[in-house]
């Protein structure tokens, strides 16, 4: 089963992307900032990462930044979600090495199609 | 809603825009016929086929509008975008490399993200299109969605459902809380409107023909009908594109798929619509 990580420190994110990600048949975990999530993926990548911006300890562009440098770090698709929404943030996350970028507030029809768009949607639900 | 005004609305939208509505429909109907009535100032929907049948102005056009399903987004579906980019784009540029002429018709256009994902993708393929004539022509029986396509402003919501980041970054600005798509792709297109029930040879021939999630409303002869009459509008080694829910099969010989090509259709035999021959077959 492939599997997700949500990084943002608001447990109702954390809570409505969790509900989204499970019926697209992908495993889930979360954490509420950074340097947690940095530890989990450390431990074991995730397929697809679902990135706040701004967020205690350590934020999503450094997480970003850091998760990049590491050893596997390549491999996950990132795709931010944030209240960031100027064009400039976007820019900055997709050359910083982020796949997709979601302007917040989403909703399920965006997810899914942000999933899809990074080849994890219809394969994640097949599997 | 009574009987009577449920079939007379049952046939004069089949009439005007091809919709087909069975009595399950009936909800549709009131939901989204209730707000023409107010905006009229109509007391309930046997008012509303009084007022349709004294053609009182403007209320066709709202009632047919209103009846119209414009879901859609930007490269809704990809795989039809993917082939156009990697199949029938290479495709054409060889055979019209004498011409240099090429174009493409979407033919229920909505809101335009149809036609503006089309014109995003020939600018990524601007190099081997230079020197080249591409038109897009963006057909629709709505005007407001057509306004709404020409203007080219996309809600938030709008633009992330389909739309890649790197083409939104590339291709839009931003303008409060929404987004306007370049307006130099809007140039590239030719929005007209367009029932597709009405005869459109007037647009001329097209190399390539998306036609996607709108036969899916009508009844079997109008579908036939419609796919007949792309046939005959398209170039000899033309494409369309249709839904993912939609075929040819049992309905028309002049399109036939084309190869593995899910969705892929190119000319066939010109015939007379294969809904219209059957009982005829059936009798022999």
């Amino acid at each position: 089963m492939r599997t997700a990580l949500i990084v943002d420190d608001s447990a109702v994110i954390r809570k409505v992307a969790r509900r989204i990600l499970e019926t697209a048949n992908l495993q889930v975990s979360d954490a509420e900032d950074g340097e947690t999530a940095l530890a989990l993926c450390m431990a074991e990548m995730p397929d697809v990462i679902l990135l706040d911006w701004t967020m205690p300890k350590m934020d999503g562009y450094e997480f970003l930044k850091a998760l990049r440098a590491s050893p596997g770090g390549g491999q996950p698709k990132v795709l931010f979600c944030t209240t960031e929404n100027d064009v400039g943030a976007i820019a900055r996350a997709l050359h910083g090495g982020a796949d997709e970028y979601i302007m917040k507030p989403f909703d399920r029809d965006i997810l899914m199609t942000k999933l899809e768009q990074v080849g994890l949607g219809r394969e994640a639900h097949a599997a | 809603m009574s009987d009577v005004a449920f079939d007379f609305l049952r046939v004069y939208l089949k009439e005007r825009s091809g919709l087909a509505l069975g009595p399950e429909k009936l909800y549709l109907i009131e939901s989204r016929l209730g707000p023409v009535c107010r905006r009229f100032g109509l007391a309930s929907l046997a008012d509303l086929c009084t007022a349709l049948r004294m053609h009182r102005a403007g209320v066709e056009q709202a009632v047919v509008e209103a009846m119209t399903t414009n879901e859609t987004f930007f490269f809704r579906d990809r795989v039809p975008f993917d082939m156009f980019r990697d199949v029938l784009l290479p495709r054409a540029i060889t055979a019209r490399a004498g011409t240099r002429r090429l174009r493409i018709w979407s033919a229920a256009s909505s809101s335009g993200q149809e036609p503006y994902s089309l014109a995003m993708l020939l600018r990524e393929a601007a190099p081997r299109l230079a020197g080249w004539h591409v038109e897009i022509v963006a057909t629709d029986l709505s005007t407001e969605m057509l306004e709404k396509a020409k203007a080219g402003l996309y809600s938030h919501f709008e633009v992330q459902r389909g739309l890649p980041a790197q083409l939104l970054v590339k291709h839009f600005t931003q303008v409060g809380d929404r987004w306007r798509i370049d307006p130099g792709l809007g140039g590239m297109i030719d929005f007209r409107q367009l029932n597709l029930l009405q005869p459109f040879d007037q647009l001329g021939a097209f190399d390539i023909v998306f036609c996607r999630n709108v036969l899916i409303y009508f009844d079997m002869a109008t579908k036939s009908d419609v796919l007949h009459r792309i046939a005959k509008s398209l170039a000899p080694d033309g494409a369309v594109l249709l839904g993912a829910a939609e075929t040819v099969i049992g309905l028309t010989d002049a399109l036939v798929p084309d190869g593995g090509h899910r969705g892929l259709y190119r000319k066939g035999v010109v015939a007379s619509p294969a809904f219209q021959a059957a009982p005829l077959r059936a009798a022999v």
